[in-house]
């Protein structure tokens, strides 16, 4: 019953079902609670930021050039993923999967720079995360985000498999839109970081 | 890491517990073998995607939490019993007041809650399952797998001892090397993720699954309590889960967001903690309060008073709850004017629950009411909670909370609101709808007795708890010597005594009622149902209503009684039903694995474990499964047409 | 299962069309982070006020996207969706603001 397409429905296949609009709702609201484990991780962040412990500071550690790189890798993801949307909206099965995959290459070109980051740090500024409360927070925040980054990769492949071995449908076209919501929630994020953890890192 | 730090070891009661684990397990493994009963519990209970089987399991769940929780806590009041007892070492009993604390609150009012919630509010919205029947099964199994890692905790590696609460420093690898507090991380760590699943999940069924012409409005209070308190651990649990990680992460891999060196900020725990931990206890609450809205209306046989009023208030307390957690920590330090916000925010949260109070009275009043077992528990709530509310409003100003701040006047303030509350709360709707699922009423008069042993005890147990606290005998403590302390003290033990009857009278009561209470199998056994839920069989059909009613006004039921009027009509339709499945239990074992191994640091434990869930996340990726029908012929078999 | 006899679900866009929403977007986010970046290095502003402009600049970027990419409005039950995510707004202000508020002293006081 859940997965019926209403007779008559002519809108984007994703809604096509109840099925559909529920895992989609569910998804929003799963973002809603994702907004605060970020804000806890953020919090933590700003409280501990000065709490150097006499071992590097953000000043000494980021770098202008590898943080704008990021940026518009992943700012640039988030906008192929929605063209990726738009051409499923077209029902373009070969348009979305193409996006798809640009959209992952450019979300691993993310990870391994921050990735080699983080390993520049460690091994060769001695900044692990058990040198200090700022490096705690910086390292647990940023990773985390990392973290989500690397889990959506593993996802939109799976997802990607899917489209390839069953095409469009409205349930292969709602885990294709739910992973769009994902991916865009992490650039979200991933705005603060750059403005809250690399901006007023590299000034104050 | 050597056997006997392993197992605990060198006392004779956990010697006891030892033997008594192994022998319960064997005899589980014997009674399943000897009545051939493996595949039924694999596919009727292991497997089940529905939402009144998963409730039932969390409802015993808890009621097992509960004893445990209850002996526990009748060791501690031994131990207090009167001065200088040797019953119990300091070290014992820390161990002992941590685990009653967070079983009580984590490991059993939260099972409890959504255990009532699983059972009954699918169907007063006139749904066949919840939202999501796969996640649900997975929250119960994260439950599971938290509770059996956190209950293992004392007989292996050792039990958690810094408190329910597990302040930093103390909670701290400094100053606590050992595995217990990793037990409470994690045990509360796979729980919260289960927790968080099930908010969304209710969430969603609620905005989505309601019957035909069932507006927002039209919904029973114990629904709209559901709702609320699903906003609230959406919001609330993600802060628990950075908080656990966060304490994790400094005790296993040496970072400094809790520490007293590096850095690190201490207070930052208490912060993160109560930011979840306040909202946590109206999650608790407000279900209870649904409950309660639905009993006092049923058996004062009048319509709830002031619908739109209940709604609000419950939606003013999800907020407010919010913006008052500092109230848990008053006396650290953080200044006059912070102390002041959280003061205010504190007293004004009662406002909306005193509406509340007005209203279940002015529902009673002018009503005819039956003092049937769910109805008693609900009379004694409002005066017990009101209590246990007011001295809240006296705990709520700063500087007066400078002297009652961990005393023993906190203690009786928060086991008056929280039992009151909560455990009269899921009692009553125990008994108000078992009859609905099990076809037979609790005996009455056995119910009674249980109740009146249970309310006496409780009330002998905490009030002189206030004046003990207000007399200077701090929280916590293992052991005193002041002689003008006994006689409350001792007055407390026996009230103690007392709820362990009561409980065991209920306990009693289940047993009895489900060998010799007669199987009347009425659909509204108390006759005055006026929620969904009384317009259908019981025991309740798996597929819950054989037809979707149209709804047109509140209390559905009881005015289509009134009307001569047939709820559930029109033709039978093939109805479509979830398939059970096997990946929720396997995934909980799995998770408990990776706990067990996180706890003891034991990484080649870890990493298969998390694999091994990555996989099983990718196969239910990749499950297309659609689930099955039900046909017309058996749906008529089942209803008696 | 509820009916829905039919209703819109979503909202109509066009969508086979040129995907102009989203290349202004983007652009804007571009525009957005740049402009971030030209006040705290370039603008000659305090530093306090340069990052409270960028964290201005952010929350639009955020807007951008929940509005331009994530098809926020869509969907009956659009207003939950919204609401939803300011709820998760408003706790997370709450959490970062009053995380700050309470340990005012002790940043202040270099108490750790």
């Amino acid at each position: 019953m859940a997965a019926h397409v209403d007779p008559g429905y002519k809108g984007p296949l994703e809604y096509a079902t109840e099925e559909g609009r529920m895992n989609i709702l569910g998804f929003w609201i799963f973002l809603g609670a994702e907004f605060v484990l970020f804000s806890c991780l953020f919090a933590m962040y700003i409280v501990l930021q000065g709490s150097t412990a006499g071992g590097p500071t953000s000043q000494e550690l980021f770098e202008f050039k590898s943080m704008l790189i990021q940026t518009l890798l992943l700012l640039t993801s988030s906008f192929t993923c929605g063209l990726a949307i738009h051409e499923m909206r077209r029902e373009n099965k070969k348009g979305l999967i193409i996006w798809l995959i640009i959209t992952l290459l450019l979300g691993l070109g993310f990870l391994y720079m921050e990735i080699e980051e983080f390993l520049l740090y460690i091994y060769h500024e001695g900044a692990t995360w058990g040198t200090s409360a700022f490096l705690s927070s910086f390292f647990v925040l940023v990773g985390t985000h990392g973290a989500h980054v690397t889990l959506g990769s593993l996802w939109m492949i799976s997802i990607i498999i899917q489209l390839v071995q069953r095409g469009l449908t409205p349930r292969t076209t709602r885990k294709a839109f739910i992973i769009g919501l994902y991916w865009h929630f992490l650039d979200v994020m991933w705005i603060f970081i750059f403005t809250i953890v690399y901006l007023t890192g590299m000034v104050v | 890491m050597r056997l006997d730090e392993f197992f605990v070891t060198g006392d004779p009661m956990i010697y006891a517990a030892d033997v008594s684990i192994v022998l319960t397990i064997i005899a589980i493994v014997a009674v399943l073998t000897y009545f051939k009963k493996w595949k039924w519990l694999w596919t009727e209970w292991l497997t089940t995607v529905d939402h009144k089987k998963i409730g039932i399991m969390y409802i015993l769940a808890a009621l097992l939490m509960m004893f445990r929780g209850g002996v526990d806590g009748l060791l501690m009041r031994i131990q207090l019993a009167a001065p200088d007892m040797k019953f119990l070492e300091s070290e014992h009993y820390n161990q002992i007041f941590t685990t009653h604390g967070t079983l009580m609150i984590i490991f059993m009012a939260m099972p409890f809650i959504f255990g009532m919630i699983n059972i009954a509010m699918p169907l007063q919205i006139g749904a066949r399952d919840v939202a999501y029947p796969w996640l649900n099964a997975l929250s119960f199994w994260l439950f599971f797998a938290g509770a059996m890692l956190f209950n293992i905790s004392f007989v292996i590696g050792g039990s958690p001892d810094a408190g329910w609460t597990s302040y930093t420093p103390l909670a701290s690898i400094e100053h606590s090397p050992g595995v217990g507090q990793n037990y409470y991380l994690w045990g509360l760590q796979l729980s919260g993720i289960g927790s968080l699943a099930s908010g969304i999940n209710f969430m969603v069924t609620i905005l989505r699954m309601r019957a035909p012409g069932m507006t927002l409005m039209k919904m029973p209070m114990f629904t709209w309590s559901v709702f609320i308190t699903s906003i609230i651990i959406v919001y609330a649990f993600p802060i628990l889960t950075v908080a656990l990680a966060l304490l994790t992460f400094d005790r296993m891999f040496g970072t400094h967001f809790f520490t007293v060196d590096g850095g690190g900020m201490p207070m930052m725990w208490l912060n993160l903690f109560w930011m979840w931990g306040h909202p946590e206890v109206y999650i608790v609450v407000l279900p209870a309060f649904g409950i309660f809205s639905e009993v006092v209306s049923t058996f004062s046989r009048r319509r709830l008073f002031g619908h739109h009023a209940m709604v609000m208030s419950m939606a003013a307390i999800a907020v407010l709850s919010f913006i008052v957690w500092v109230h848990h920590f008053f006396t650290m330090g953080a200044g006059p004017a912070v102390n002041s916000f959280f003061s205010i925010s504190t007293m004004l949260i009662a406002v909306p629950t005193g509406v509340k109070i007005f209203n279940w009275l002015a529902t009673m009043y002018k009503g005819r009411i039956r003092f049937t077992v769910p109805m008693l528990w609900t009379l004694a709530f409002i005066p017990n909670f009101v209590i246990g509310g007011v001295t809240g409003v006296m705990l709520a100003a700063a500087p007066a909370d400078y002297q009652y701040h961990n005393s023993y006047f906190l203690v009786g303030h928060f086991h008056y609101v929280l039992i009151a509350g909560v455990v009269f709360g899921m009692i009553a709707g125990l008994y108000y709808w078992w009859p609905k699922f099990f076809g037979f009423k609790l005996n009455e008069r056995q119910g009674k007795h249980g109740f009146w042993w249970f309310m006496i005890g409780f009330n002998l147990t905490f009030f002189p708890q206030y004046i003990l606290g207000l007399m200077g005998m701090p929280r916590r403590i293992y052991m005193y010597t002041n002689a003008d302390w006994s006689l409350l003290n001792m007055t407390s033990t026996i009230g103690a005594v007392m709820q362990g009857i009561g409980f065991l009278i209920i306990c009693y009561n289940i047993y009895w009622s489900v060998r010799y209470a007669p199987r009347t199998n009425e659909a509204d056994p108390w006759d005055g149902g006026r929620t969904l839920e009384w317009a259908i069989p019981s025991p309740v059909p798996y597929y819950n209503f054989s037809r979707v009613p149209e709804i047109k006004e509140l209390d559905p039921v009881w005015y289509a009684k009134k009307r001569g009027e047939k709820l559930i009509d029109g033709p039978l339709e093939k109805i479509h039903m979830p398939s059970n499945s096997g990946v929720p239990f396997i995934l909980g074992q799995i998770f408990f694995v990776f706990g067990f191994g996180f706890v003891f640091g034991w990484f080649w434990m870890v990493i298969p474990a998390f694999i091994a869930i990555l996989l099983c996340m990718a196969w239910r990726s990749f499950d297309y499964d659609d689930g099955y029908y039900v046909n017309v012929e058996e749906i008529k078999e089942i209803e008696g047409v | 299962m509820a009916s829905h006899n039919n209703e819109q679900y979503v909202e109509e866009h066009d969508h086979h069309g040129f995907p102009w929403g989203h290349v202004i977007g983007f652009i804007l986010s571009l525009v957005l982070t740049g402009a971030a970046l030209w006040f705290v290095f370039n603008s000659g502003l305090s530093t306090s006020v340069a990052i409270g402009i960028s964290i201005v600049l952010a929350i639009l970027q955020v807007f951008v996207q929940l509005y331009m990419f994530m098809h926020i409005r869509e969907s009956k039950s659009a207003p939950f969706q919204s609401g939803a995510i300011y709820f998760g707004i408003f706790i997370a202000l709450t959490v970062v603001l009053g995380s700050i508020f309470v340990m005012w002293y002790v940043l202040v006081s270099h108490m750790y």
